[in-house]
Formats: structure tokens, sequence, C-alpha cells
């Protein structure tokens, strides 16, 4: 399925149903990463139960240094 | 101790993360420094890069109060869009609101500042704005219930020290939240000011993060705040035109 990543579009495996198993296969499920699906934020403990689907615009944020 | 919202803190230096050498020198200034407050940006993430090293889990979350900013903010939409991104972690509830509305200057937009802080005292957040050192403003953000006061010592990583003393005097004096002077400090000698000023803490980066030494650096500053605070505390004497002798004047027949 195709999905908009950080403003990229980007073909992940149909078999992925929710945004944790997306972070699973990004391989960035090891860090604090915050979540958004179309626009609305996500809880850390909600990313397991939101479902993706085709052309979801989805924004993944963390923590950079900064002042 | 620094009262912020319903948190307590002992120290009165807020140190932030960005531009170190590398993650260790970071890691050994911060501990130097003392700092229980440490504020971060909210960035995009490299989702083709696996591997990202991030100072944020090299801490041991349990000794920081995390304080992201709302950097890259130009609207108060767009900060408090940043601020719900970082709680939606669930490592923090406090925030330092940053619009910037000047992007030679990096001095704050008053009017999105002023938005973006009523918006997120609403959604229930811990707001410390930074803000200008404009007295009205100042009284304005205190007035909508800020949790602390932010103002600039002067431009952000410019280490031009405290340009305007008495507009930062005259915020100290009118505001009953604490006042944290942010950004624009460049030497220990210029937090030691804001404090003799009477702030209740100094907010720094590029003074730490780009020094020569940033470890030495940290625990200057660190050293800097506590004597500004006890300096405040104990009560500078007044400044005379005339010289007064501290030698007694009596038994000086003696020569």
């Amino acid at each position: 399925m195709k999905l908009k990543i950080n403003g990229d579009v980007v073909q992940v495996p149909d078999t992925l149903k929710s945004v944790k198993e997306l972070l699973e296969h990004l391989k960035l499920n090891d860090q604090i990463v915050i979540a958004e699906v179309n626009e609305e934020i996500l809880q850390t403990e909600e990313q397991s139960m939101t479902q993706i689907k085709e052309n979801d615009k989805i924004e993944l944020v963390r923590f950079v240094g900064g002042g | 101790m620094l009262p912020i919202g319903p948190y307590s803190f002992s120290s009165r230096l807020l140190l932030g993360t960005g531009k170190y050498p590398d993650f260790e020198i970071q890691k050994q200034a911060v501990d130097a420094s003392g700092s229980e407050i440490l504020t971060f940006a909210v960035r995009r993430m490299n989702i083709f890069e696996a591997s990202q090293p991030n100072f944020l889990e090299m801490l041991d979350l349990e000794k920081y109060t995390l304080l992201p900013n709302t950097a890259g903010a130009k609207t108060a939409k767009e900060a408090v869009r940043i601020a719900k991104l970082a709680k939606a972690s669930g490592l923090c509830d406090m925030v330092k609101v940053e619009v910037i509305g000047c992007d030679k200057t990096l001095l704050p937009d008053p009017v999105e500042t002023l938005q973006a802080t009523e918006e997120l005292l609403k959604e229930g957040f811990i707001v410390l704005p930074y803000t200008s050192d404009d007295v009205v403003l100042a009284r304005r953000l205190e007035e909508l219930g800020a949790h602390a006061i932010m103002p600039a010592a002067s431009p952000i990583g410019s280490g031009q020290g405290i340009i305007n003393p008495l507009y930062l005097k005259f915020i100290i004096e009118q505001t009953k939240v604490p006042v944290i002077v942010d950004a624009g400090i460049g030497s220990p000698s210029d937090a030691m000011i804001a404090m003799e000023l009477g702030a209740d803490g100094v907010l720094l980066n590029t003074a730490v993060a780009g020094a020569k030494d940033p470890v030495k650096m940290a625990l200057a500053m660190k050293m800097a705040v506590e004597a500004g605070k006890l300096g405040f505390e104990a009560g500078r004497i007044p400044r005379k035109e005339t010289a007064t002798a501290s030698s007694p004047v009596e038994g000086l027949s003696v020569m």
C-alpha cells in the first residue's frame, strides 16, 4: 500500500495493519516516535490500535536537540 | 526551589540540548550543569535511516524534566500542533512556546505567542512562553495564566548578554510567576547579572554548547546562577559616587 510519510510517498507491505507495525517495519520501534495520522495526533499507547490504510498521510516526529 | 506549575526544581539553570560537539561531551555538560530541566525541539524523523542516535535516549528520564520547545513555528496554530505532538509522547506536559516573528533577529511574534499561550493553557499544558523584554506583553502573558515568563536577554544564540537590564528588572518586579531569562546569554557573568537582577532562573544553550570546553562552561554557569541568586538575596550595597574608607578613621594619630 502507498502511504505519504513525512511528505514522501512510500510503498509498504499490505500486511501492515497498525501504526505500531509500520514503525516496526521501518525499524523505528526502539525509539521514541510520535505519530500523527491524517492530522490526528496519536498518544503513544494508541499506536498499536490505530489502523493504517492506502493514502494515509502520516507524520513521524521525534525529539531532537534544541534550545 | 524554583516552582513551575505543579513542579518544583532545585536547579535554576535550564539547559538547551542543541549544537553540542558530540553526545558524550553533551552528557558530561548536562551532568556538570546540575540542570533538571532540558529543552528539546520536535522534528520529522528520517524514515529511511533506522539508526538515528538520539540524545534523549541516552538520558535517565527519571532525573530530568523535558521542556519541548515549539521552535520552527511561525504561527500560534503551528506552535499548538508542535506542543501537542510533544505531549503525545507521554514524556512531558510542559512546553516552551516559541513563535518566531523575524528571521533575522529570531525575535518572537508577540501576537502569535499570546494566542498560542492562551490555547495551550486551555489544553492543560504547563506553559512557559519565550518573549522579548516587552514589559506589557509579559504582563499580558501572566494574566492569561502562563506558568513562567521567559524574556530574552538578547537575540537567540547571539551571546550579547543582557542588553536591557532595566526592562528585565521591570518584568521581574511586576511578575509573580517565575521569570526565567532565556536566550542571548554568552558568559557566566551574563547569567549572574540576570540572577542578581532578581530572575528566578536562566535558560541557555549556545553559551555552553559552543564554548571551547562545554563541560567546564556548564559548571561555570551552574556556579554563576547560584552566586547570582545568593547575591540577589543578600542585597547588594547601593552605588555611591564618593569613596568611603573601609578601614576605621579613628587611631590614625599613631602615624
